[in-house]
């Protein structure tokens, strides 16, 4: 298992306060423990099949096919319980925090997804969450926090610094910092300090395990290119990573917001530098001395300077390319997704799409490329109607 | 880094150590009120470096971190005041920073002009002992001191692992959380200043939410040669 040791070739790590660093190697040596274990992945699986609704479909979309001149497969996390890639993470930290003894959860969430996979799972285990958010986002994911409400989670609005995704992190960090004892901080993506990195990556693997089967049964082969959208980059990784070694292109592509140029974007593999955030050695948005930059994205789940230090390998290595589109050309995906296919992306996801519209040239009538629809797209309709109301 | 050890050597009271964040609520002011911190006794200076993102602090120094950024605060700026308190004071000066401001500049290039400008110390908040073997070897190189967290939750295998990196003094974390004011002390500072000493010789400070005279004056009270922030 790469990442073991807590780093990517050189990225990763464990830069936090000392208070947290028992917590950390408690949690590391509890999750190696589990991540071989029959009896714990025998619960995983079957939460996975009975309650999150897995496996889920690889969908051949003929009608853009067509249109792209290449075959496009969608992976179906939108499918997923709760609407989303984020449940896979989810039912496995939770778990884990049970097994652990862990009383109470707390978590950060940008879209508001992963809150929503963390209610879903308090929920079920019977465990209190708590989910810090930033206020811009309570606002235009407000369909979220009432999911969370909803089923229990209590939703703690963020008004410090940029009010979004990374502020509610370092919010769930310092309440983390104080209450290590007896709370169990669920990490949303494949971000943060060792084990967090690794063990969501392992958590997430079960899309890229399963679009493999599913695209040999019905192919016969491995398709030539994968695209996901990279936010903090778990859904990603989570398709990437069981095709590390087989010659399939990956690709990753981030929020390009509006336009590298104009600094309002979340690219922070295209525009970043190596930096510290959030407990890891990873790319980051920054100023010439250091200080994290604001972003901008229209989609809350990819608004965030950091990246998960896999992909800054995967990058520095070029095992994986990442290309960056902008909020504009999302919205067209978003549109064209839903009206060819009838299928309503998420904003994140829609980055996947955007990117293979505009570089369908780039692929061959027989070339086969799988687009990971990492969620759906009921949270941004509002805030999309909106948005098309006034353009 | 010899600043730092005067302070201790032959001590038999507490010492104090004052905290302001440098650029906080700008340049000038701040160095004035990092000259009042020294005129009113203080034995060591604490300047926080501001960042914008510090996740070991509660809401009073993420705001003064804020000030100190939107009034224009750089690296340079803050070894300027530095420069500036040197003309006057020989009280030793620790930075209460996170990494990556240093990791940017180039940890040889931020060691090198923080001794220059005048800097004792540095402790990096988010720097725990297993991730600063090349940090602890440029300071050593440099003269400053590298001040390390020990916290609550920091178990007595992780002590030994610390007081063999750590020099000039142990910052002991005295609350389980963030920086920020509290009502009284917790029984964890207690815990650490009977358990800290079993390991080592260097001094101990006491900080995190030591918010009055009298947490200090209980503070004091419960370990000889404790420091207050
Ligand atoms: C549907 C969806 N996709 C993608 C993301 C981005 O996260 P990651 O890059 O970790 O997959 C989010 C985050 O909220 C999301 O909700």
């Amino acid at each position: 298992m790469e990442g073991k040791t807590g780093r990517f070739g050189d990225y990763g790590g464990q830069y936090v306060p000392e208070t947290m660093m028992n917590a950390l190697q408690e949690l590391e040596a509890a999750f190696l423990k589990i991540h071989g274990d029959k009896e714990f992945n025998r619960e995983l699986f079957s939460l996975q099949q009975e309650f999150a609704g897995r496996q889920t479909p690889l969908t051949f979309c003929g009608n853009i096919s067509e249109e792209l001149g290449c075959k496009v497969y969608l992976k179906r996390e939108d499918l997923v319980h709760g609407g989303s890639h984020k449940l896979n993470n989810m039912l496995g930290q939770g778990l884990l925090a049970k097994h652990m003894g862990k009383k109470r959860l707390i978590a950060e969430t940008g879209a508001g997804q992963h809150g929503v996979a963390t209610a879903i799972v308090g929920a079920a285990l019977g465990l209190p969450v708590e989910v810090y958010m930033g206020e811009i986002d309570t606002r235009r994911q407000a369909l979220n926090v009432f999911r969370m409400e909803l089923m229990g989670a209590k939703v703690i609005p963020v008004r410090s610094g940029t009010r979004t995704l990374k502020d509610a992190t370092s919010e769930a960090f310092r309440d983390w910092v104080a209450t290590v004892l007896d709370t169990y901080y669920l990490i949303g993506s494949v971000v943060g300090p060792h084990p967090y990195p690794l063990m969501v990556r392992e958590f997430q693997s079960v899309i890229g395990r399963e679009a493999r089967e599913e695209i040999v049964r019905r192919e016969g082969r491995l398709p030539d290119s994968i695209v996901a959208c990279v936010g903090g980059g778990s859904n990603a990784i989570g398709i990437f990573h069981p095709f590390l070694n087989d010659d399939v292109e990956l690709i990753g592509i981030e929020a390009g917001g509006k336009g590298i140029g104009t600094g309002e974007h979340s690219a922070t593999l295209c525009a970043g530098e190596p930096g510290v955030l959030h407990g890891t050695l990873s790319y980051l948005l920054q100023d010439a001395d250091g200080q994290v930059l604001p972003t901008h994205s229209i989609s809350a789940g990819l608004d965030y300077p950091g990246v998960g230090p896999e992909h800054a390998m995967l990058k520095d290595n070029k095992r994986a390319h990442y290309a960056a589109v902008k909020d504009a050309d999302v919205l067209e995906a978003f549109s064209f997704l839903s009206k060819r296919e009838g299928i309503i992306p998420a904003l994140e996801s829609a980055h996947a799409v955007a990117y293979v519209m505009k570089n369908a040239g780039r692929f061959d009538t027989n070339d086969i490329v799988v687009i990971n629809l990492s969620g759906r797209g009921d949270k941004d309709v509002s805030e999309v109607s909106k948005m098309m109301g006034c353009t | 880094m010899g600043r730092i050890e005067d302070v201790f050597r032959e001590r038999k009271s507490p010492a104090f150590m004052g905290f302001t964040v440098a650029g906080d609520p700008c340049q000038k002011t701040s160095i004035r009120i990092a000259k009042a911190l020294i005129a009113g006794g203080t034995d060591i200076l604490e300047l926080g470096v501001p960042f914008s993102d510090p996740v070991a602090d509660g809401p009073t120094i993420q705001r003064a971190d804020e000030r100190a950024l939107s009034s224009g605060t750089t690296t340079d700026t803050i070894f300027g005041i530095v420069r500036e308190i040197r003309k006057e004071s020989a009280v030793p000066i620790v930075f209460l920073k996170y990494y990556n401001t240093v990791l940017h500049r180039g940890i040889r290039d931020f060691y090198r002009e923080a001794h220059e400008s005048g800097v004792d110390g540095i402790l990096i908040a988010d720097m725990p002992v297993e991730e600063s073997e090349e940090v602890t070897r440029i300071a050593a190189a440099c003269d400053i001191a590298p001040i390390f967290l020990i916290a609550p939750t920091t178990t007595d295998a992780r002590i030994r692992k610390i007081v063999k990196q750590a020099e000039g003094y142990l910052y002991l974390v005295a609350v389980l959380g963030v920086t920020g004011v509290r009502k009284t002390v917790s029984s964890d500072a207690s815990d650490l200043l009977r358990r800290v000493p079993m390991h080592t010789d260097l001094p101990l400070a006491l900080g995190f939410g030591i918010s009055s005279p009298e947490h200090a004056g209980a503070c004091a009270a419960g370990g000889a040669g404790t420091i207050v922030k």
